[in-house]
């Protein structure tokens, strides 16, 4: 069976959209989130969508399907928060293995039944491994700048475990996203890392980036460059952006990353900007536009969505994407 | 990529650091470091961080391209003083902006650093000197750290002092990193030792001269390597006459560049221009670093001599802003988040100013604003926000006292608010500058952070008792929390005025999704400067008028907004009811009522409701704030929570001694379904007579409305509910209570219940009994016991129906906290609420249950029960029945709504009036 890397090198790969967005149209009630096996559980559950991979499996694998059906060649696991430290908001420390795991599973379960039936096209699982909610490298009380409310220690073990149930359930590769502090990224790198010596495995890595307003930097207050710099130590599938922008206000960023990298590069910004009420409404036919701009530029390997992305936008993406030659990789300084 | 592509050191702080050839040299800033520099250590010792900083800020505003940081003293915990000083460099976004190199002798002291440092960094320095496997172990952690190195030609054996064992050294070095740590090799630094000239001792002749061979070896023979070196070292003979010192680095300096090395870590405010060096100096100083001739030292020496003394002048960096006027000055030092002078600057601006808060509202807000408007232009980023708030915040304890003199004794706080980030959300800045700027403005702040569920904002609001709340998110899913809040504000029927602000709010959100579910003062803030002037409206003893304003400026902005948006607000009665709530009735488990028919209790002996009421909003009533029972170990109000729970115990005893007053409740179950998709048709015909056989409830007396149910019309009565029309994005039903009884059309047989519990009867006129006797205490309390009754009435009922008429949860068994938070299974919706605000449906129920007669509560003419301390609604049993709000419904509803309740159109206007759209 081909690899990811065999496939990147020839055409352009289509990562799915936000799961998020697809869940919520489940109208999923705190007892659906618990299931039978959470019913007596001591904290509300109700919005742990990660938990849905235990509770509602037939769900995520059909939002899975949906995705590849669309034409996308990567799904990502639904496992966004899968760390002991998201997971703590729900007490659900103890579960971080046994969710990582059972999503992978599902997911690669969908990919192979998509493979199978069109081996011309295979399709490959990512291992979502989303930022937490601490931050590594900024204080949260504005009169202790130098407190913390993690350490790059405590995130590398959270990071760890997650790691090594993707890794268990069957991902072909590993996502660490939505990064807005890039010292939280280094730690999952760090660790990510650990597991390949330890295990003796090379797993491929994407990393993605959030560049989180008009400054052109991350949360934690980086430059693109800066960020690139900070995240290249490790040979890396590819190094992209993702959250926080629409597809047209990522282009320009995308633009100086794709300048400065040997690696592939990967673009899933939001269905647009959000509207006064919070919702994504940038229709598949205007973010296809949008993406065929990156395309004609020859700036992306792997493009997908994120919030507020549904199947329609991925197939939207995918049928525009499949016209266009990868990015060549030429690197400047 | 090939190898005969350049690979390029590259470093980052907040911004990227490329070491190319065309960058020269690469300026390393080495006063943050306590071996080098006596300040720095006494301030690191007196752990004033503050100043400490500012000895870094010198650096990078001097032109240090890389920070070197050292913590190695015998004194200090330099692993603690490591982490703590680049903790604090990365708030400082002028400092953070340039890449740190991690300076220590002590492997924890590196990791430590490392670890919390987000740019690549420097390692400064490992080497050969405790072996080879040593050398590996770090250098493996430091590549899996993400950062560059520096390696010291040091092995085994010492350090290397001539040419040959500098490049053996290195070159040992290099092959272990590349070949086997496999180590990118432009991520290499090494250090070949700068060792001092003009000692006077004949082996130090070389010194200079080794070291620039070697370093140019080394960029010859070790491709993409670096070298650098701590070039302060080789004029340390000279301390004290810094004019040759100064010329001994610059010469130094620039020959080793012409060398190869690119960087080094030197003083920038200690270093002369090249070209500015005396010629005669200069002679001297280059006879001696190339070793030229035997008394190249001696008449260095010699001349030096003749310089002693001479003040130099300083190269050190003018401040050239403290020149500026006193309000750019302001401005430059919040914009730049410098606190250095702010005091003084402050000063000055008091004592030309007529009051000491003019300072506040004048000079420091104009700074504000500019930094507001930088912000918002993407040309400030976050974390410097937060410095310029913390100079602000410095300048405001300054003027303090004087504000307080100024009011003549001590001052209370202008007011008490709440700032909180929303459940879910990490962003506080915005919220913590909003925080900072009331609190310079006198506002007693209590901020709970972030990721706050609402239930602790309420109580900490309610126990608190804050005067304003302000709420704030950056990502999108806070904007649904805000309106989660609100509404759950609303239902605590609290009265404080509600902030919204942070990124994604907006007026129009605040307007037309959060403000319509509080019935009390909600603003939109989008900037911390505005944020002072609305409080201050807020909290104006005589705030009506502007409450009612703002009110009114919200209406008509959702009014308009809705009119002129091209979004389409709300949808058809006929398309929302296509969008109704499904339940997939075949898989539903619908449980049969034990009980079917309607049944009385009569004289229910109130001793049994004790454990279920709720005393939270009782304590309330009186205006004591938290939850019970912890509000009676409150610190503040626990002592009069005590009291007055004491003597509401006394009463409830008296009550239920000599009963006083009278439970009674009426309920019914019915079998029901839903036809024509909103309203639910219940049979209450006796076609199963058995169903509807009478049962003895204890103490209570069971009425069989045989003949009263016969004589309605068809046997059939019918709940119309109303149902949301508001645009749902998609998968977002639009409810009606009717969605949670199975439709007539599915054949499934569905059942519905309704009550109606009062305990009242009796209130009045003890009331009465106390007023007469000038006894107010024990008049409200009556009133707020019966209250309280009445809701632990409804609630017991609602259980016994669960459990043993209905008994479709026979097995529960919830607490009391739990019954009150609601745990259980199925809903009781009460008419006049938000999931059936139509107050005619209990005219229904008046009917269907014989309410009047039968426990002889009564509706108003507006449809209020009376007497006061009753509750009635309907009983749903599905587990996916759950509360909503109806939201506005427009006008197709209201006539279709004015035919199923055959009344005038006009009728159904004024009874819906509060839930009609506006359009």
């Amino acid at each position: 069976m081909s690899t990811i890397l065999n496939e990147i090198q020839q055409r352009i790969l289509v990562l799915d959209g936000a799961m998020g967005t697809m869940l919520q149209r489940y109208n999923f009630s705190e007892e659906d989130f618990r299931g039978e096996r959470f019913k007596n559980y001591p904290t509300p559950l109700k919005g742990n969508n990660d938990l849905l991979s235990i509770t509602q499996p037939e769900a995520i694998a059909e939002v899975h399907r949906k995705y590849f059906d669309a034409g996308a060649d990567i799904v990502e696991t639904n496992t966004f928060s899968g760390t002991t430290i998201a997971m703590a908001d729900y007490q659900m420390e103890d579960l971080v293995y046994e969710l990582n795991y059972e999503s992978a599973k599902i997911a690669k379960k969908v990919a192979d039944e998509f493979t199978k039936a069109n081996p011309e096209k295979p399709r490959f699982v990512a291992g979502s491994i989303g930022p937490t909610n601490k931050t590594a490298s900024m204080s949260p009380d504005v009169n202790k700048p130098d407190y913390r409310a993690i350490t790059f220690e405590e995130l590398r073990v959270a990071y760890k475990e997650q790691v090594e149930a993707l890794i268990d359930g069957g991902v072909d590769v590993l996502l660490v996203e939505t990064i807005f502090d890039t010292l939280n990224a280094k730690a999952a790198l760090f660790a990510i890392e650990e597991v390949k010596e330890e295990r003796g495995v090379n797993i491929p890595i994407m990393v993605s980036g959030t560049i989180t307003d008009a400054s052109g930097r991350t949360l934690s207050g980086q430059t693109v460059e800066a960020f690139l710099t900070s995240v290249s130590h490790v040979p890396l599938l590819s190094v992209g952006f993702n959250c926080a922008l629409g597809a047209k206000q990522l282009q320009p960023y995308l633009q100086r990353l794709s300048n400065r990298t040997s690696f592939y590069t990967s673009a899933h910004p939001n269905a647009g900007l959000p509207n006064a009420f919070g919702e994504y409404d940038q229709s598949p036919e205007e973010m296809q536009v949008l993406i065929e701009a990156y395309l004609k530029d020859g700036l992306i390997n792997v493009i997908g969505g994120c919030c507020g992305t549904t199947p329609g936008h991925i197939r939207a993406i995918a049928e525009v994407a499949k016209n266009y030659k990868p990015r060549r990789v030429v690197v400047g300084v | 990529m090939s190898s005969a592509q350049p690979k390029y050191l590259k470093l980052s702080g907040l911004e990227p650091l490329v070491v190319t050839p065309e960058s020269n040299f690469i300026n390393v800033g080495e006063r943050t470091n306590v071996t080098g520099s006596r300040k720095f250590l006494r301030l690191i010792k007196e752990e004033n961080y503050e100043e400490a900083l500012d000895v870094a800020r010198d650096q990078v505003e001097g032109g240090a391209q890389i920070l070197d940081v050292n913590m190695d003293e015998g004194m200090l915990d330099g692993k603690k003083a490591m982490v703590k000083f680049l903790n604090l460099i990365a708030s400082e976004p002028d400092i953070a902006r340039i890449p740190i190199m991690i300076d220590s002798s002590k492997w924890e002291i590196i990791e430590a650093g490392l670890q919390v440092v987000q740019g690549k960094c420097v390692v400064n320095s490992i080497s050969l000197k405790e072996g080879e496997d040593e050398f590996v172990r770090q250098a493996k952690l430091v590549k899996r750290y993400g950062a560059a190195v520096i390696v010291m030609a040091f092995d085994e054996i010492g350090q290397a002092d001539t040419y040959e064992r500098r490049i053996e050294i290195c070159e040992r070095s290099y092959n272990i990193l590349v070949d086997i740590v496999k180590f990118p090799p432009e991520d290499i630094i090494f250090d070949p030792n700068i060792f001092p000239v003009a000692t006077g001792m004949e082996e130090h002749r070389l010194n200079a001269l080794d070291f620039f061979n070697a370093t140019k070896w080394i960029r010859e023979n070790l491709p993409f390597a670096n070298v650098s070196g701590g070039v302060s070292n080789v004029s340390f003979s000279f301390r004290g006459n810094n004019v040759v010192r100064e010329a001994i680095n610059s010469a130094f300096l620039y020959h080793a560049i012409q060398h190869g090395m690119n960087l080094g870590i030197v003083n920038p405010t200690l270093l002369e221009v090249y070209d500015e060096i005396p010629k005669e100096l200069l002679q001297h100083v280059e006879d001696v670093l190339f070793d030229r001739h035997d008394d190249a030292t001696e008449n260095l020496l010699a001349f030096a001599e003749t310089l002693k003394g001479q003040k130099k002048e300083s190269v050190s960096k003018v401040l050239e802003w403290r020149n500026d006027p006193l309000q750019d000055r302001i401005t430059h030092a919040l914009v730049k988040g410098i606190d250095e002078f702010i005091i003084e600057d402050v000063e000055e601006a008091r004592s030309t100013s007529k009051k000491p808060i003019d300072v506040i509202e004048g000079h420091l807000m104009t700074g504000m604003n500019v930094v507001g408007d930088l912000f918002g232009s993407g040309k400030m980023f976050l974390p410097q926000v937060v410095k310029s708030a913390r100079v602000m915040k410095k300048a405001v304890a300054y003027l303090q006292p004087f504000i307080e003199a100024e009011k003549d004794g001590a001052v209370e706080s202008a007011g008490k608010i709440l700032m909180a980030t929303v459940k879910g959300d990490v962003h506080d800045i915005g919220k913590n500058i909003v925080s900072v700027v009331l609190g310079c403005n006198n506002y007693e702040i209590i901020d709970l952070g972030v990721m706050v569920p609402p239930e602790t904002i309420i109580e900490k609001a309610i126990s608190e008792k804050v005067d304003i709340i302000g709420l704030s998110g950056l990502i999108t899913p806070s904007l649904d929390e805000m309106v989660y809040l609100s509404k759950a504000m609303k239902k605590e029927n609290l009265s404080i005025p509600l902030i919204i602000g942070g990124a994604t709010t907006s007026k129009a959100h605040t307007s037309v999704k959060i403000a319509p579910n509080y019935n009390h003062t909600v603003v939109h803030i989008n900037d911390a400067s505005r944020a002072v002037t609305v409080v201050g409206n807020l909290l104006k003893a005589d705030n009506q008028v502007y409450k009612t304003q703002i009110r009114e400026e919200y209406d008509k902005f959702r009014e308009q907004f809705l009119k002129r948006g091209k979004r389409k607000e709300y949808i058809t009665i006929d398309e929302a009811r296509k969008n109704k709530f499904q339940i997939h009735w075949n898989a539903s488990e619908i449980v049969k009522p034990k009980e079917l028919g309607i049944q009385v209790i009569e004289d229910f002996d109130i001793v049994d409701l004790e454990g279920y009421i709720d005393w939270t909003p009782f304590f309330r009533s009186w205006d004591l704030h938290g939850k019970f029972p912890e509000i009676l170990g409150d610190e503040v109000v626990g002592k009069q929570a005590q009291d007055l729970y004491d003597d509401a115990q006394h009463l409830l005893n008296e009550v239920f001694k000599k009963k006083l007053l009278t439970a009674k409740a009426v309920f019914g179950l019915f079998p029901a379904n839903t036809v024509n998709d909103d309203d639910i048709e219940l049979s209450t015909a006796l076609e199963q007579t058995n169903e509807l056989s009478p049962r003895a409830l204890p103490s209570s007396k069971y009425i069989l409305n045989e003949d009263s149910l016969r004589s309605k019309s068809r046997g059939l009565t019918r709940f119309l509910t109303l149902r949301q029309q508001l645009k749902k994005r998609e998968g977002v039903p639009n409810f009606a209570l009717a969605d949670f009884i199975a439709p007539k059309e599915s054949g499934i047989q569905d059942y519905i219940g309704a009550f109606c519990v009062t305990t009242g009867f009796g209130t009045q006129e003890l009331a009465a009994q106390y007023e007469a006797d000038n006894d107010d205490y024990n008049s409200i309390m009556i009133k707020a016991l019966a209250d309280r009754l009445a809701e632990a009435f409804a609630e017991y009922l609602h259980k016994e129906v669960r459990t043993k008429h209905w008994c479709y949860a026979k097995d529960e068994a919830l607490s009391n906290d739990e019954l009150i938070k609601e745990s259980y299974k199925g809903i009781r919706p009460a008419p006049g609420y938000p999931a059936c605000p139509d107050h005619l449906e209990k005219k229904t129920i008046w009917e269907l249950l014989q309410v009047e007669e039968t426990i002889g509560v009564k509706l108003t003419e507006s449809l209020a029960m009376w007497p006061a301390s009753s509750v009635s609604g309907y009983y749903f049993a599905n587990p996916e029945a759950r509360y909503f709000g109806l939201g506005k419904i427009t006008e197709d509803q209201v006539e279709d709504y004015a035919k199923r309740r055959q009344i005038s159109l006009e009728a159904s206007k004024k009874w819906l009036n509060p839930n009609l759209a506006e359009t």
